[in-house]
């Protein structure tokens, strides 16, 4: 059984209620300060890209478990223009709004697992994965 | 029979107080009857009883203007708004079996008294919600208010040395003014160095790493140097990892270490001094 909670990212001011969210769910999952940031920041990244692209979509949280290893994975989906070259925006320091270009592979770095599904004129999901070690 | 109603409550209202105050206490895990003293209780309980009373007795002005007055010190109370409207609820209900027990209320004359209860209450919950949704309002832009406050101003701590604490979350709107009041302050005090202190920041991902990267070259345009100081460990494990370049920037781990380095940049130290 897997526990979701979710926040609608239609303001900037929803990006801070996402990773204040992400970062409740992982400080209860049991997971230390620096993947507490780690985590957040990987949700501060995924819902600040839904509200400069899509405009609007969703961060959720899923509280996950394996073989007796726990975990978090953040879901962030949106119904936006979905992105043309993904391997483009996997590469350090690519970016269409004049940013640093660094949030999409940052987070996967932050990340243990990270996974991409988008189709153009349709919308975009991501789902990363981060587990306790 | 409005009068009739007002009389009956006003002539039972102990009694109808203590039920209510039996029913609220059952129904609720509001906070207010663990720590709000007795009298507290009571003194509000019969307000809040004269309040409903008022409604039915009163010409509409009037009312509305307890109304408001009572709502603003329930809010300020801190009674949630579910609290309030069960509080409503079971008013109305104790008063309905009132009027039933007392015969009042008989077959023949039952939709009359419905229609004048649900007159009396629903104004009323009408009432509290426009209250507490204006409060909401006004309590969001006092907040507002206060977080623009709480932007960045650039304080000179030393001759040519300025420091700039940054605390909370970073916006697109805090960002700019950041911007704003460091240019600013820089030309103003004369600093040749300015420390920004990201020390009260929660979040430093890729949007604030480049503001803060903005910033300080915007500094070294008008020949200031600038140095970054507060980096917790977790948040700078978290840079590296977004592949955040900072080679540029001079940082420190604390304010402390980092007005040293500028004392040494500006040719200058602290000396402790011999006591007599
Ligand atoms: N949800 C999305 N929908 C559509 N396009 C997206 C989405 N997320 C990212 N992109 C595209 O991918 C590019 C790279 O994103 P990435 O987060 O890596 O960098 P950035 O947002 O441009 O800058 P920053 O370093 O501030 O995050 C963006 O410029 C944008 O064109
Ligand atoms: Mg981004």
């Amino acid at each position: 059984m897997s526990y979701r909670s979710s926040v609608e990212i239609l303001t900037e001011w929803d990006i801070v209620a996402a990773r204040q969210l992400g970062r409740n769910e992982a400080k209860e999952v049991g997971f230390g300060t620096v993947d507490q940031a780690r985590i957040t920041t990987a949700i501060s990244e995924l819902a600040r890209n839904i509200y400069l692209y899509a405009g609007k979509g969703k961060i959720e949280i899923e509280r996950i478990s394996e073989g007796g290893k726990y975990g978090i994975t953040i879901i962030a989906s949106d119904e936006g223009p979905g992105i043309p070259d993904v391997r483009k925006v996997m590469e350090d320091g690519f970016s269409t709004s004049g940013g640093l270009g660094a949030g999409m592979p940052g987070v996967k770095r932050l990340m243990d697992t990270f996974k991409i599904d988008t189709v153009v004129g349709e919308g975009t999901v991501i789902k990363a994965t981060k587990w306790i070690r | 029979m409005n009068k009739i109603i007002a009389t009956l409550v006003q002539d039972n209202l102990d009694e109808i107080l203590v039920n209510w105050k039996e029913l609220m206490k059952e129904d609720s895990e509001e906070r207010f009857f663990q720590i709000m003293s007795q009298s507290v209780i009571d003194n509000t309980s019969r307000e809040f009883a004269e309040l409903m009373v008022s409604n039915l007795l009163e010409g509409e002005n009037k009312y509305e203007n307890r109304l408001n007055i009572f709502t603003s010190k329930v809010v300020r109370f801190g009674w949630s708004i579910s609290f309030v409207m069960k509080a409503i609820n079971h008013f109305a209900n104790i008063v309905y079996e009132l009027l039933e027990t007392e015969k009042i209320i008989v077959d023949e004359n039952i939709k009359e008294y419905n229609t004048i209860l649900t007159n009396w209450i629903t104004p009323m919950r009408d009432g509290i919600v426009d209250t507490y949704a204006k409060t909401w309002e006004r309590t969001v832009q006092l907040q507002k208010i206060a977080l623009q406050e709480l932007s960045a101003s650039l304080i000179p701590v030393f001759d040519k040395i300025s420091v700039m604490p940054l605390v909370g979350t970073i916006d697109t709107e805090r960002a700019k003014l950041i911007m704003e009041n460091l240019l600013e302050g820089v030309v103003k005090h004369r600093a040749e160095v300015v420390i920004i202190d990201i020390t009260g920041v929660p979040v430093v991902d890729t949007m604030v790493a480049h503001h803060i990267i903005q910033a300080a070259d915007a500094v070294r345009l008008v020949g200031a140097k600038c140095m970054l100081v507060g980096i917790r460990p977790e948040i700078a494990q978290t840079i590296v990892t977004l592949g955040i370049n900072l080679k540029d920037f001079t940082t420190t781990s604390t304010l402390q270490r980092g007005v040293e380095q500028a004392l040494a940049w500006t040719n200058r130290q602290i000396v402790e001094v011999e006591g007599n």
